[in-house]
């Protein structure tokens, strides 16, 4: 039996075409996954997150904890509300998970981890937990929405009380903080200004009539998909895996090596780069008509390597995509679509930023 | 609930055929197929000449979600193609059985048409 998330019966009521995504039924679109991905890059959509895995990491050592388990380094996050981007790593180097560490309090961090790798997540961080005074509490109770598009942030700003509005219009990209029962955070994963709101379950259907009486368009996990591609945002179990280092991965600006803390992976990470790193991730644009997608044989002048992520891009109108390919790679390659050799670009992503396609790309 | 004309008919891989006037088959995707692959973003049609054998793939639909192999539900040489699509495959979403139409067979042994669904019998198909 499929998991549910408190928004279920507001997405069958809107339409939505549902599918099974890591043990939850979610919306994969409301009708048209493209009508829905110009609405983020135009104006404003929100997408159900609830599936997705809220954990507060409390007590006195939080701080000390992360700064172990985390591949970014939490001495970053000086003031309270501040968040990053960060992988866990496995002790080769691996990507256990992607996830968002917000600081709260000395004593209160909150992570949000992936959905499909909840049970093994789950178990990793309290397997590690163990030798720090600290307590994962996870929050199934929390509903999450995200909202994105360049009217995101004033869709929402126009449900808030006038004081809290005025708070959550100050607050800077990756910065969060607690409003009544809402924690809003300016994150996403579309490439587009926004919000990801968090909120008791019970609370989640009225939040998500509002928004959509404020002109906020329901958007499916397909929709989703094509939007954090064209950003340039890593999917996991797709684009890294625990068989895949950051370095591997296109991550290696969310990796803080530099000083001599210890983390889970470094000596790994270490190794890895005085060896040096054999395969990196890049960018495709196809030049010509067709679809690229995952799984797909790469040919490069320095080698062979696989497409990770790919699709039709909705902003460029040309399908684009990940790959990795040998470190040497550059320039052009050719990928194999049902036996034959498609010539493709090699680009340094994102493909797409705040609505406007980035430099270098077409 | 789908749409399934009562005039055509089907396979158990959602294509749909039309005789037309001059007794060539026309095909395309149902709209049951449609409506599961989403937004069509390319077409791949085969070229005005080819032969093609019952149960060949002999096209490609590509959806921002996925791509699907057609298969001739009967056997044949293309006549038509749908040109129109090379610009525009949203048509087969907007009309799967009319504007959306993939391309022309003239038929080898019509005998083959009749092993194929009529409408009611598609249905039930996607009830299971």
């Amino acid at each position: 039996m499929p998991k549910r998330t408190p928004l279920y019966a507001a997405h069958i009521a809107a339409g939505a075409r549902m599918v099974d995504f890591g043990g939850w039924e979610m919306p994969i679109n409301y009708g048209s996954q493209m009508k829905e991905h110009d609405e983020v890059r135009q104006a404003a959509g929100m997408f159900d997150v609830s599936h997705m895995t809220v954990v507060d990491i409390n007590g006195p050592q939080a701080r000390h904890f992360l700064s172990y388990l985390l591949a970014n380094d939490v001495a970053k996050l000086t003031e309270p509300g501040r968040a990053f981007y960060t992988c866990m790593l496995n002790q080769q180097g691996g990507v256990v998970d992607d996830l968002i560490t917000y600081f709260l309090d000395e004593d209160f961090f909150r992570i949000v981890v992936n959905a499909a790798t909840h049970d093994k997540d789950m178990a990793w961080i309290d397997s590690q937990a163990r030798a720090f005074d600290v307590v994962a509490n996870e929050r199934p109770e929390l509903a999450m929405i995200a909202v994105q598009g360049p009217k995101a942030r004033e869709s929402v700003l126009t449900l808030l009380p006038e004081s809290d509005a005025r708070a959550v219009a100050a607050l800077r990209p990756f910065r969060a903080g607690q409003f009544g029962e809402l924690f809003i955070a300016r994150t996403g994963y579309t490439g587009e200004d926004g919000f990801e709101i968090s909120m008791p379950a019970e609370s989640a259907v009225a939040f998500w009539e509002q928004l959509i009486a404020a002109g906020v368009a329901p958007c499916g996990l397909g929709a989703r998909d094509t939007l954090r591609l064209e950003a340039g945002m890593n999917l996991y179990g797709q684009d890294m895996d625990e068989n895949v280092t950051p370095f591997e991965a296109g991550l290696a600006w969310t990796v803080a090596l530099k000083d001599d803390r210890a983390f889970i992976g470094k000596e790994a990470l270490l190794d890895q780069k005085a060896r040096g790193v054999d395969n990196k991730l890049v960018g495709l644009v196809l030049q010509g008509r067709g679809v690229l997608r995952p799984g797909q044989r790469v040919v490069t002048d320095a080698g062979e390597g696989m497409i990770t992520s790919g699709s039709f891009s909705p902003t460029l109108q040309q399908a684009i995509a990940f790959a990795r390919v040998p470190q040497a790679a550059g320039g052009t390659c050719q990928v194999d679509i049902r036996g034959k050799l498609l010539d493709c670009n090699i680009v340094r992503p994102p493909f797409v930023r705040n609505g406007t396609v980035c430099e270098g790309i077409v | 609930m789908s749409n399934i004309p009562s005039h055509l008919q089907y396979t158990e891989s959602h294509e749909w055929v039309g005789v037309e006037e001059n007794g060539n088959a026309r095909i395309g995707i149902t709209d049951h197929a449609q409506e599961a692959l989403g937004d069509l973003v390319f077409v791949e049609l085969p070229v005005v000449g080819d032969e093609i054998g019952q149960g060949d793939p002999c096209a490609v639909v590509e959806s921002v979600k996925a791509a699907s192999d057609i298969y001739a539900p009967v056997s044949g040489q293309v006549v038509a193609v749908n040109e129109d699509l090379d610009g525009n495959p949203a048509l087969i979403n907007a009309d799967p059985y009319g504007d959306g139409w993939l391309f022309e067979l003239e038929l080898i042994d019509s005998e083959e048409l009749e092993g194929l669904k009529d409408a009611e019998a598609y249905e039930e198909t996607l009830e299971d």
